[in-house]
């Protein structure tokens, strides 16, 4: 076994690939929320849920439609991302302009009956979820064992992070974008429908997370707490991050993963409250977060 | 004077409760109601939503536990380090919570309530999974035996008109009028001179004991404490009662507790168990859309309306 200062660096490089793994999970989730936050200026408390949502749409698809795994990876965010606008438009929509909070907790409600309607269809336990057949086996590395569908989460997770990136910062849907979350009425003055954006912003930003949730299925199991208990670290990585930036949130997601998986080879009882713990220091020491602006 | 007369037949239903209802329901209301008026002086009075207020009910609840089975000290005395334990842990919370505003302060709380659910999952006192189980209820000052569920029913009832007293109390003071300036205009509070992450620390130490106080008691209550008073579905419950009972009114919450508590008993006994948090949601997406002043709020629109 390939040891370094009695590190052993294949258990070492083993978690921090686990943590690489959940950080994507975290980018993906953490950029929705900061896309939809931008325009919006409301927290999406059912972002988990649609992560959720998504892992099982995923599993319903292949086992009652026969829907590989491809097809669900491009479909169910589609439909999830529907099923947002609808709610975007029909609930979101008419306590726009009020205080925020209630955004929250109207999300939260949703949150709640999806979480509480598939515990119901499909009990607490979990569901397995098949990797698909192309990404089967592993590569092995000098110092470690890569299995192939772990590096495909890594792989797609920052294309997808990172072309979102490019198209808000770089093209001149972006710029509308961009110029939505700076001043939406004088962009409304330009003649630019600032509610369509909107909608189709929240439908995207939620849609990412249908995405991650296609994703996680064969790596985590499929289950109704999945999602609330992966938002709420995600929160706390907003809280570290700040919002202000596209970018911010992406390095954030990632960067926290990669702390948490170390933490699980030096100290793995503090690993599930590391992030936590991070998120109190940099409250102490910079308020408005990493990428923040100052409020 | 009208408002007294209120009081007083309330003071007096309450004391007659009891013989009609079920006492260990109505101690579970109690300390329920209790929980959301401590949640209300926050969200209702001060415009500050915590997402994390489990922590605090858990907190109390454990820390009273532990010192019932292991110290042998008296219900008061136990129930007395508890609630100090919670106001201590909320003066961690909350300093840190009060430097971010709105949304990003309910995720704070909601974050280091999380903190504290993993804390207690991982500490052997708290027997993790299991809960910490068959907690003494004790006698009240080596005189009155508690577990008789008649004398505790008094116990919680004069625990609970202590903390709605100190609630009365911080609105009614001129502490609370500058509580609800902040709520209404912050900027206009800061400019007229106020420390404004202060007061909120402050109340935030008040709310948090007194939620520590309602978990203290819960526990001699049920005997148990366990990871759900933790677990952030408490948080969010605790939103909820405040919210269908009315935030910002005084009776609100203990109605909103009464309520949920009554829903809960009603549907864990059938088949209904499983849409718990189906039903529970709904009720937030109705109060939320259509029904937010909650049914105080309303009911004080409508006498507003025929009687002011």
């Amino acid at each position: 076994m390939a040891t370094f200062f009695g590190i052993n660096l294949f258990a070492l490089s083993g978690q921090l690939l686990v943590g690489l793994i959940n950080g994507s999970f975290y980018a993906l989730l953490s950029l929705g929320l900061a896309i939809i936050f931008g325009l919006l200026k409301i927290i999406n408390f059912a972002q988990g849920a649609m992560y959720m949502l998504g892992a099982f749409f995923a599993w319903m698809a292949l086992n009652y439609m026969g829907i590989n795994y491809w097809a669900a990876l491009i479909l169910v965010p589609i439909v999830i991302g529907c099923i947002a606008i609808l709610i975007e438009r029909f609930l979101v929509r008419p306590i726009a302009g009020e205080d925020h909070l209630y955004s929250l907790l109207l999300t939260f409600g949703i949150a709640l009956v999806l979480q509480g309607l598939f515990t119901h269809l499909f009990g607490s336990s979990g569901l397995p979820y098949k990797i698909p057949a192309e990404l089967t086996g592993g590569t092995k590395l000098p110092f470690m064992y890569l299995p192939n569908y772990r590096a495909w989460i890594i792989v797609i997770s920052l294309v997808v992070c990172g072309s979102t990136w490019w198209v808000i910062e770089k093209t001149k849907l972006g710029a509308y974008l961009r110029a939505g979350t700076e001043n939406p009425q004088l962009m409304q003055g330009f003649g630019i429908n600032v509610p369509l954006i909107t909608t189709l912003t929240f439908g995207f930003g939620v849609a990412l997370a249908g995405f991650a949730g296609v994703l996680a299925a064969p790596v985590y199991s499929v289950s109704p707490d999945m999602g609330s208990n992966i938002l709420i670290v995600v929160f706390a990585i907003v809280v570290i991050g700040g919002m202000g930036s596209i970018g911010g949130a992406i390095l954030t997601g990632l960067l926290m993963g990669v702390i948490e998986g170390l933490t699980k080879y030096f100290y793995p009882e503090a690993s599930a409250t590391v992030i936590f713990l991070v998120m109190v220091i940099v409250l102490l020491i910079k308020p408005a977060g990493l990428f923040g602006k100052e409020a | 004077m009208k408002i007294n007369k209120l009081y007083l037949v309330l003071f007096l239903l309450a004391l007659v409760a009891p013989m009609v209802l079920y006492p260990v329901f109505l101690m579970k209301v109690l300390c329920f109601a209790l929980f959301a008026c401590a949640f209300n002086l926050l969200l209702g009075y001060v415009g500050l939503l915590s997402f994390g207020h489990a922590a605090f009910l858990g907190t109390g609840g454990y820390v009273t536990g532990a010192m019932m089975l292991h110290t042998g000290m008296g219900p008061e005395i136990s129930i007395l380090v508890g609630t100090v334990a919670a106001g201590v842990l909320g003066a961690v919370y909350g300093k840190l919570a009060v430097k971010r505003e709105g949304i990003y302060f309910a995720m704070v709380t909601l974050a280091l309530a999380q903190l504290a659910f993993f804390f207690y999952l991982q500490s052997p006192f708290t027997g993790g999974e299991d809960g910490m189980q068959g907690v003494p209820r004790g006698s009240l000052l080596g005189m009155i035996d508690l577990s008789d569920n008649t004398n505790m029913y008094y116990f919680v009832l004069a625990i609970f008109i202590f903390g709605f007293w100190v609630v009365h109390r911080t609105i009614h003071s001129p502490f609370g009028q500058i509580l609800k300036a902040i709520r209404e205009n912050e900027p206009r509070a800061v400019s007229l001179g106020y420390n404004v992450n202060d007061y909120k620390w402050v109340v935030f130490i008040i709310s948090s004991a007194l939620a520590g106080m309602a978990g203290s008691t819960k526990t001699l209550v049920f005997q148990l404490a366990s990871l759900t008073d933790v677990h952030w579905h408490m948080s969010g419950e605790v939103v909820l009662m405040t919210l269908l009972g009315g935030m910002g009114t005084i009776f609100g919450p203990v109605v909103g507790a009464g309520v949920v508590v009554t829903i809960q008993n009603y549907l864990s006994g059938g088949e209904l168990g499983n849409y718990i948090h189906i039903i529970m949601g709904f009720i937030f997406i109705v109060c939320v859309l259509a029904f937010r002043s909650g049914i105080v709020g309303e009911l004080q629109k409508i006498m507003k309306k025929n009687f002011g």
